[in-house]
């Protein structure tokens, strides 16, 4: 066997049996994206609808920006936050560098413009389509930012999968705002760095394993639940058809 | 005299760099059944969004009648993914001089409901309905939020020929209004010209925008007068007829 092999059996046998410190490590992730990808997406959500309906002076300029901040290098934001939050910084009298808070602030920053970015264009193709049709039966901007929304509520959830996929993938930011710390701010990503770098393949393989199973599990979810949507909300022709495609 | 509900004074909408409407005047008084007709980009779409305030005029001033209620219908409606009684219940909702709560507007969407044939499907998700019964959904939104004038954008466009007398029939059905003495003002774009012949009281041609003819059905479909009165809109309809 080589060592290849000898890791991944290894690994398996740390993800099987359930090891403490590989499942603390997961737990500690799931939280921290979580509750950032929460955070982010009921901000997202609301200012990418908006942005969809929305006119005004120096639009086009805020569109560039935020499409730019999706290319936004994690290592950059864990750069910015850390400043941040550091003593000197303007958020320092808050404490929280090298904490659970910072990594999710972290986090926060690094998704919110995958959200707002992708529900503005969702919302937007629609309102373009449709947009006029609310605003005749009396939909204001804002209402309408929302009634489309919620009527996009399907490809909404996508992005919320895609934006849980960035956070709990990202190692940059969360290394230099959480610092890695063992029991604090160890997450699967810092770890699977730290453990390849020591040797340790076993426990950073088994990491990368619950990783990928957490994020197939997500989008399982996210389609079936699409799926489950599209059908509810299809005309029988269509679900007839959609019928004859599986058979 | 009867009532001026709305008009233009000679207005002209540009659409980006394209004029849409040049220099169009008319009005429309109560119970009217005004059918707007012309090729593909003649200005039909532009004239009934214009009038519905969904297109500020570059020039001229839209009238509106202080009162007059108006609800407009789309070729092709946009219903959310909600049952069919929610879509109405919704558009009746949004209605701010209507100020109803949730709970009354569903009540007066249920008979709207009835009153397009719609009733058994309330609970349906609008999106499984067909395309005719969508057209009647939305016809039931539009009629719930109670206009005086009815603005309609190609309502039978996409339909199949059941579907089509399905949805003239409510229009008419419309038009009479609740009583006799109250008749709803329909304007309508249609390119379908026996619907026009069988609904309409007056019709307006447009070409490029301009009002090339506004008449009462009678005179539209005399050829000798229109050939008189209009040449291009006689050539149009002798195009359609043929």
């Amino acid at each position: 066997m080589n060592t290849f092999s000898d890791s991944v059996l290894t690994a398996l046998n740390l993800v099987i049996s359930l090891d403490p410190a590989l499942w603390v490590v997961v737990a500690r992730s799931l939280a921290v994206s979580g509750m950032a990808c929460l955070l982010a997406y009921g901000v997202g959500v609301l200012l990418g609808a908006w942005l969809a309906v929305s006119r005004f002076r120096g639009r086009g300029a805020v569109l560039v920006g935020l499409n730019t901040m999706l290319a936004l290098p994690s290592v950059v934001v864990g750069l910015v936050v850390y400043l941040l939050l550091s003593r000197t910084g303007p958020l320092g009298f808050l404490g929280w560098l090298f904490s659970f808070k910072a990594m999710v602030l972290a986090q926060f920053m690094l998704v919110v413009p995958v959200v707002t970015a992708l529900t503005r264009q969702v919302v937007e193709d629609v309102e373009r389509q449709h947009g006029e049709q609310w605003a005749s039966l009396g939909a204001g901007p804002w209402m309408r930012g929302l009634l489309l929304a919620w009527d996009e509520r399907l490809a909404l959830l996508m992005i919320g999968v895609t934006a849980f996929g960035r956070a709990i993938s990202e190692v940059g930011a969360v290394m230099i705002v959480g610092g890695n710390i063992d029991g604090f701010t160890r997450v699967m990503t810092t770890a699977i760095a730290l453990e390849t770098s020591k040797g340790d393949l076993p426990l950073a393989l088994g990491l990368g394993m619950v990783l990928l199973a957490v994020v197939l599990l997500l989008n399982a979810l996210v389609s079936g639940l699409r799926l489950w949507g599209e059908r509810r909300h299809a005309r029988p022709e269509t679900v007839q058809a959609l019928e004859g495609l599986r058979s | 005299m009867t009532a001026v509900q709305m008009g233009l004074d000679a207005v002209s909408v540009q659409l980006g760099t394209q004029a849409a409407l040049t220099d169009v005047s008319l009005r429309i008084t109560a119970g009217e059944r005004v059918a707007l007709v012309g090729s593909n980009g003649s200005g039909k779409s532009s004239l009934l969004r214009t009038l519905h305030g969904l297109v500020p005029p570059a020039q001229g001033q839209v009238i509106q009648t202080p009162g007059v209620r108006q609800a407009m219908l789309f070729q092709r409606p946009h219903m959310l993914r909600l049952s069919a009684l929610n879509n109405v219940a919704l558009g009746v909702w949004l209605d701010r001089s209507l100020a109803l709560n949730w709970r009354a507007a569903q009540a007066l969407a249920l008979q709207a409901l009835q009153r397009v044939g719609l009733q058994a499907v309330a609970k349906q998700s609008a999106r499984q309905l067909s395309g005719g019964q969508q057209q009647r959904l939305a016809l039931a939104r539009a009629w719930a939020r109670q206009p005086d004038v009815l603005l309609l954008d190609e309502p039978t466009a996409s339909l199949d020929p059941h579907a089509k007398r399905e949805v003239e029939a409510l229009m008419a059905d419309f038009a009479a209004g609740p009583a006799p003495d109250l008749p709803l003002t329909l304007v309508w774009a249609s390119h379908n010209l026996g619907q026009v012949k069988r609904l309409a009281t007056r019709v307006i041609y447009l070409e490029a925008g301009r009002v090339l003819a506004d008449l009462p059905v009678a005179d539209f479909f005399n050829p000798q007068l229109l050939a008189d009165c209009s040449p291009a809109a006689h050539a149009f309809v002798q195009g359609e007829l043929s």
